[in-house]
């Protein structure tokens, strides 16, 4: 197991190196040179030129790429034009409102979805079923931005229950997180309505309901526990998804979090704040992709993660 | 996923009936199709013009031309009919390159990686493992952010994480064919590698590669009316439905109908894109489940 963790690990290195040198191309592609894009619109040309000599920006590529490197293994990413402060800092500090915007939505889509996936499963091809899955390919197909849009018509304008936007209270809370969870909802039920319709087909079933058990019983009691497996998997891999999701839920309903913080870098060409927030981004979306891949073999036995074969 | 265990006889008695529901998706899509193409040839529309008279004005009502504006105006009198119109060619415009552009460099590079395996394979999927570390809309941000606002960026930023499905998908078909006797026949013939490739591999990637189209379309349609809603990629003379939905979120308590209506058009389309996209991936995917994420 440990050599498997190790090994994960080593491979979640080289990731973020792959994503570090993304950014770094990226951001080197771009048009314009990166000493004026930090110093912002309003820079002299003697600025730019101080800053280009002290950036190491007159250096070749291949010596900037080894210093940027250097700096980004210490999360260094620069100080943020816009903000007048280490850029990491200021994505640090709006990190806390989008982990809470995202537990959120995770809770009412495992909650949901996985209740929604149980009716469904339970009973493969009845009405039911097709009810559920239809909604599911509805709630998919709509975009999120649209819907958070919709439901501040309905439920702050028209009906007066909830604040439209800004964060703080519970009730701010509420209609970014149901957004944001929306498809991924969909997402759990429909894993869930196929992995129970899967399980249901399995021989301990059989057994379980010819001991006498209600169907109830079965359901929770027997099915449930295997069908839980993927769904687990999936909340990590969903992650990426999800935290994208984010981005875009925040700025319908002026979140506070790294969706806005990204998206008002990217619109003023705050360059440093980019990066720094797209590098942390990319760490968490890999941080919970491998613990995925390890709590999925650790919690079916007949899975075990290459080189560890049983 | 998407195939659900029904019994024979109930699948017959709605046999008939399903085949018509079947066909919804074909006719929506025709019809957004034709939109796209010959709208904008009916209905004027100026994206720069604003005629301050006729701000706000409610579905149905009188422009002070003298027409009417059957889905109303938004904050600067422009007709949110005509906005839909235009915003329909953006959409399937910049939908049908990203998916042309990315499934074809997907399928070459998933093809030849399937088929060569070695380091070429190994390289491809440790990139794509970088990329995925991404959320897509993030990445796509970020490049679109970062060069000058056109089309042509919007459709690279798209296909950036776009061709990532592609190459899958036809790396595995790649992996599976190459193993067959008849790419055994062709190798012991001695039929050049890039013939072997062209003739008897790639034909097979076809199937999953159009079920997979549809559902990159739809997903392609969505992720550029997210950026147009963020205000990022197209430039401000362009017309799209996320700008329009945009644009009508500060009048949403007095005008709701400039940023609902253009969510309707692009649910309507991505729906039917899915059912779609699910009947061929049924047909033709190969057991790949289809699904938007």
């Amino acid at each position: 197991m440990i050599r498997v963790i190790v090994k994960r690990l080593l491979v979640g290195v080289f990731v973020m190196w792959g994503a570090a040198s993304l950014i770094f191309v990226i951001v080197r592609v771009a048009p314009g040179d990166p000493a004026s894009l930090l110093l912002g619109p309003d820079a002299e040309p003697e600025q730019v030129r101080e800053l280009t000599a002290r950036l190491g920006l007159d250096q070749p590529l291949v010596v900037q790429y080894v210093h940027y490197l250097g700096d980004v293994v210490r999360l260094r990413f620069g100080d943020s034009y816009l903000f007048n402060r280490p850029a990491m800092a200021e994505v640090f500090e709006r990190l806390p409102a989008t982990a809470e915007l995202m537990l959120a939505s995770t809770t009412i889509a495992v909650v949901i979805g996985l209740g929604l996936g149980l009716l469904a499963g339970g009973r493969p091809g009845g009405a039911l079923d097709r009810v559920v899955s239809a909604c599911t390919i509805a709630l998919q197909s709509f975009p999120t931005f649209w819907i958070g849009i919709m439901f501040i018509l309905i439920f702050a304008l028209s009906l007066r229950l909830l604040p439209s936007a800004g964060a703080g209270t519970p009730q701010h809370l509420i209609l970014p997180a149901v957004t944001l969870a929306l498809p991924f909802t969909a997402t759990v039920a429909r894993l869930t309505r196929s992995s129970v319709a899967e399980t249901m087909r399995e021989p301990y079933i059989q057994t379980a309901r010819s001991k006498g058990l209600t169907e109830r019983q079965v359901l929770l009691g027997h099915s449930l526990r295997n069908s839980l497996i993927p769904v687990v998997t999936i909340v990590g891999l969903h992650m990426g998804g999800l935290m994208g999701g984010a981005v875009v839920v925040e700025n319908v309903f002026a979140w506070p979090g790294v969706g806005t913080l990204v998206v008002d870098a990217v619109a003023n060409r705050d360059y440093t704040v980019v990066q720094a927030a797209t590098f942390l981004v990319a760490g968490i979306v890999m941080a919970f992709n491998l613990v995925a891949d390890l709590a999925y073999s650790q919690l079916d036995p007949r899975i075990r993660v290459d080189g560890d074969a049983a | 996923m998407t195939a659900s265990a029904v019994p024979l006889t109930a699948v017959r008695r709605r046999g008939t009936a399903m085949r018509w529901l079947g066909r919804i998706p074909y006719v929506v899509l025709a019809v957004y199709g034709a939109v796209a193409i010959v709208g904008p040839l009916v209905i004027d529309y100026n994206p720069v013009l604003t005629i301050l008279d006729d701000r706000l004005l409610a579905p149905g009502s009188r422009v002070s031309s003298g027409g009417t504006a059957w889905l109303g105006t938004d904050g600067l009198g422009r007709d949110v009919l005509a906005q839909l119109v235009y915003g329909a060619r953006t959409s399937v415009l910049i939908g049908v390159s990203t998916v042309l552009v990315s499934s074809v460099v997907g399928t070459a590079i998933g093809t030849v990686a399937g088929y060569f395996r070695g380091w070429l394979d190994t390289v491809l999927s440790r990139g794509i493992d970088i990329l995925l570390a991404f959320p897509a809309i993030l990445l796509a941000i970020v490049i679109a952010g970062s060069f000058q606002r056109s089309v042509l960026v919007v459709v690279i930023a798209l296909s950036a994480t776009a061709w990532i499905s592609f190459a899958r998908v036809t790396r595995s078909t790649a992996l599976s064919v190459r193993e067959r006797a008849w790419v055994d026949a062709a190798r012991v013939l001695g039929v050049p590698r890039r013939s072997i490739l062209v003739r008897h591999i790639l034909p097979f990637t076809i199937g999953p590669v159009v079920a997979l189209a549809t559902l990159e379309f739809a997903l392609v349609v969505l992720a550029e009316a997210g950026l147009s809603f963020l205000g990022i990629g197209l430039p401000n003379s362009a017309v799209s439905w996320g700008q329009t939905i945009a644009n009508g979120k500060q009048y949403l308590a007095t005008a709701w109908w400039i940023s609902a209506l253009p969510g309707f058009a692009l649910s309507l389309l991505i729906i039917n894109i899915g059912i779609l996209g699910d009947q061929l991936t049924a047909r033709y995917g190969r057991g790949q489940t289809g699904r938007l994420r």
